[in-house]
């Protein structure tokens, strides 16, 4: 028989303040399952960032800072050159990472910190209200593309985890989804493949995780996530864009 | 060897004391004039096994020191003015997130790009701060390349004494001027940081260090916490450099290395009859404000003499509180005022300044 636990990395007394349908707090639990299974609690620093992804230090039970807006990146760099024997992790959303923090990200990756990224990629600005952000794929309506996001305006959106697996210090890039219990358990995978090569000395570890918005995109879980499926998985392919692991 | 006297320049001597005062990691991004610093640690930090990262931006080497501060070893970057600029918004997080970072600004000359001629205009930068909220970074100024070395010690000791950012200020001709000076010890004791420092949940709970105010309660709360400790910085840690005050009826106000030529300056016109004394302020917050309005009790004229358009004076101002006249002597940047100058602007200020009474 299987017993449902609270992991021991997740705070017992937290308040859930995600919206209805958001997928951080999946995410949220995928990172402390494996901080546990990994035995990775009492060695672990989190660079937390802006944005709802913010909200992670309410709900893990580890040692966080909070970064300023773009550079959790930096600062995980900062806190594992200080402590090289320590888990060094960042929590970020797709503007933090990929629009704000593009440099430092992509900077932590050509130098081959040893460090994870996660990105929980939503296609918009979520806690401010549903803005175009540099995964919003062309034709959505945010806020601010109310016309749809179309080149001539706007520019095109990032491929985030292709973008990662091209700088030479990334040991592993790899995107998921959260939508189906099989793509979550993939997902858990990926994330311990992350961590695991943080822990192995080999580089960086990026998860890019296709994540709902349902209140911003105006839909109900179960269409939010439809829309994972289709719009997004369309744009942003599921699958392992690099890892040094693997013989060639 | 350490009580040994040496010729230094001051870039080396702020990059060497840095590492006596047990700075484990450096993060820079290079700019003129203060190069050498990161140049001479990246040697340096790689033969003791230390952490030095060419960072990709200021605003990454800021926000690489905010991390590895956080972890509770001793960290710093170096940069210059208008990339100094570059870092306002991560020095008002470490302020409210009190992460005791420390940061050597060798000031060239603003605004914008300017140029790499010696100037001081970060007064308002480091005082006022370019970040947002109510915050306070202490700031220390030296004037001669033994306070670089003195004054970078203190720094690293007052920034985790107070779990806050502490700013060495120094300037172009101090970083690229070679001066005697002799290292010593470091005459600081380590501080504990064991009760909050990021080192994994071992044993403790978890610790967060963040900013984020989730309601106006707790901002309040944050605010006024950061206060009572700039008030305890402002009660134990102002200091100053003070020189014949006590017969003065005029004295000379200036800081870091234009200190160098108001000390010659009062020689002059002590002999030509002047009673002139000077007081430096080394730390600029906290500010000599209660010693400068107790000296406005009895001095006339305040002459401050600083290499920018007039930022310290605003200060003086504020400190003597209308008991005495203040003027300005100045020039934005390039070659440091000469005795010579300063000598004849103060004595036309100080005619003026009889002929009005």
């Amino acid at each position: 028989m299987q017993v449902f636990k609270i992991p021991e990395s997740m705070k017992k007394d937290a308040k859930f303040t995600y919206c209805p349908g958001c997928d951080h707090g999946i995410a949220n639990r995928l990172v402390a399952e494996l901080i546990d299974e990994m035995d990775l609690k009492e060695k672990t620093i989190c660079a937390t960032s802006i944005g709802c992804s913010v909200f992670l230090y309410d709900f893990l039970n580890v040692d966080c800072i909070e970064a300023p807006h773009g550079r959790a990146m930096a600062v995980a760099t900062g806190a594992k050159r200080a402590r090289p024997d320590h888990f060094v992790f960042t929590y970020q959303g797709d503007g933090d990472f990929a629009s704000i923090g593009i440099a430092e990200s992509t900077h932590a990756a050509l130098r081959g910190e040893n460090i994870t990224g996660i990105c929980i990629n939503n296609t918009t600005y979520g806690m401010t209200g549903g803005q175009m952000g540099p995964t919003t794929i062309l034709g959505q309506k945010t806020t601010t593309s109310p016309m749809g996001r179309f080149v001539g305006t706007y520019g095109y959106p990032i491929h985030i985890a292709e973008h990662m697996a091209l700088c030479d210090g990334t040991a592993y890039s790899t995107r998921v989804a959260l939508d189906t219990v099989a793509h979550i358990k993939q997902a858990k995978q990926a994330l311990k493949k992350a961590f695991q090569v943080q822990l192995d000395g080999l580089g960086v570890g990026f998860v890019e995780i296709l994540a709902t918005c349902p209140t911003n995109w105006k839909m109900t879980p179960d269409e939010s996530h439809e829309r994972v499926r289709t719009e997004m998985m369309e744009i942003y392919p599921l699958g392992v864009y690099k890892d040094i692991t693997k013989a060639e | 060897m350490e009580n040994e006297k040496v010729l230094v320049k001051g870039n080396y001597a702020i990059a060497q004391a840095a590492l006596n005062a047990g700075c484990e990691c450096y993060f820079g991004y290079p700019i003129t004039p203060q190069t050498e610093i990161g140049e001479y640690l990246s040697g340096e930090m790689y033969k003791r096994n230390l952490a030095y990262v060419c960072a990709e931006s200021e605003l990454a080497a800021i926000n690489m020191v905010i991390g590895a501060v956080s972890t509770g070893i001793k960290a710093m970057t170096t940069s210059s003015s208008c990339a100094v600029a570059l870092m306002q918004e991560s020095l008002s997080y470490a302020c409210a997130d009190q992460i005791p970072v420390v940061l050597v600004n060798v000031m060239r000359a603003g605004p914008g790009l300017g140029y790499i001629y010696p100037a001081q205009g970060d007064y308002n930068q480091s005082i006022y701060g370019g970040g947002n909220g109510d915050y306070k970074l202490t700031v220390l100024a030296p004037s001669t390349v033994q306070e670089c070395i003195d004054l970078t010690y203190r720094a690293f000791y007052l920034a985790q004494k107070y779990r806050n950012p502490t700013v060495l200020l120094a300037d172009g001709l101090l970083g690229q001027m070679m001066e005697p000076a002799v290292f010593g010890p470091n005459p600081y004791p380590e501080v504990d940081n064991s009760e909050w420092a990021l080192t994994g949940a071992k044993g403790r709970d978890a610790r967060l260090i963040k900013s984020l105010g989730p309601n106006e309660d707790e901002q309040i709360k944050l605010i006024y916490n950061l206060f009572e400790k700039y008030k305890q910085i402002e009660d134990n840690e102002t200091d100053w450099e003070e020189i014949n005050t006590e017969d003065a009826d005029v004295v000379l106000v200036a800081f870091g290395s234009m200190t160098r030529n108001i000390k010659a300056t009062m020689n002059v016109l002590r002999e030509q009859g002047l009673k002139v004394g000077i007081l430096r302020p080394i730390t600029l917050y906290p500010f000599p404000n209660k010693r400068l309005n107790e000296l406005a009790d009895k001095v006339k004229d305040f002459i401050v003499v600083e290499m920018n358009m007039g930022q310290m004076v605003n200060s003086v101002k504020l400190a003597v509180n209308g008991k005495a006249r203040i003027n300005l002597i100045n020039r934005p940047v390039g070659q440091w005022l000469s005795v010579e100058e300063i000598t004849t602007e103060a004595k036309k200020i100080l005619e003026a300044s009889y002929a009005s009474v």
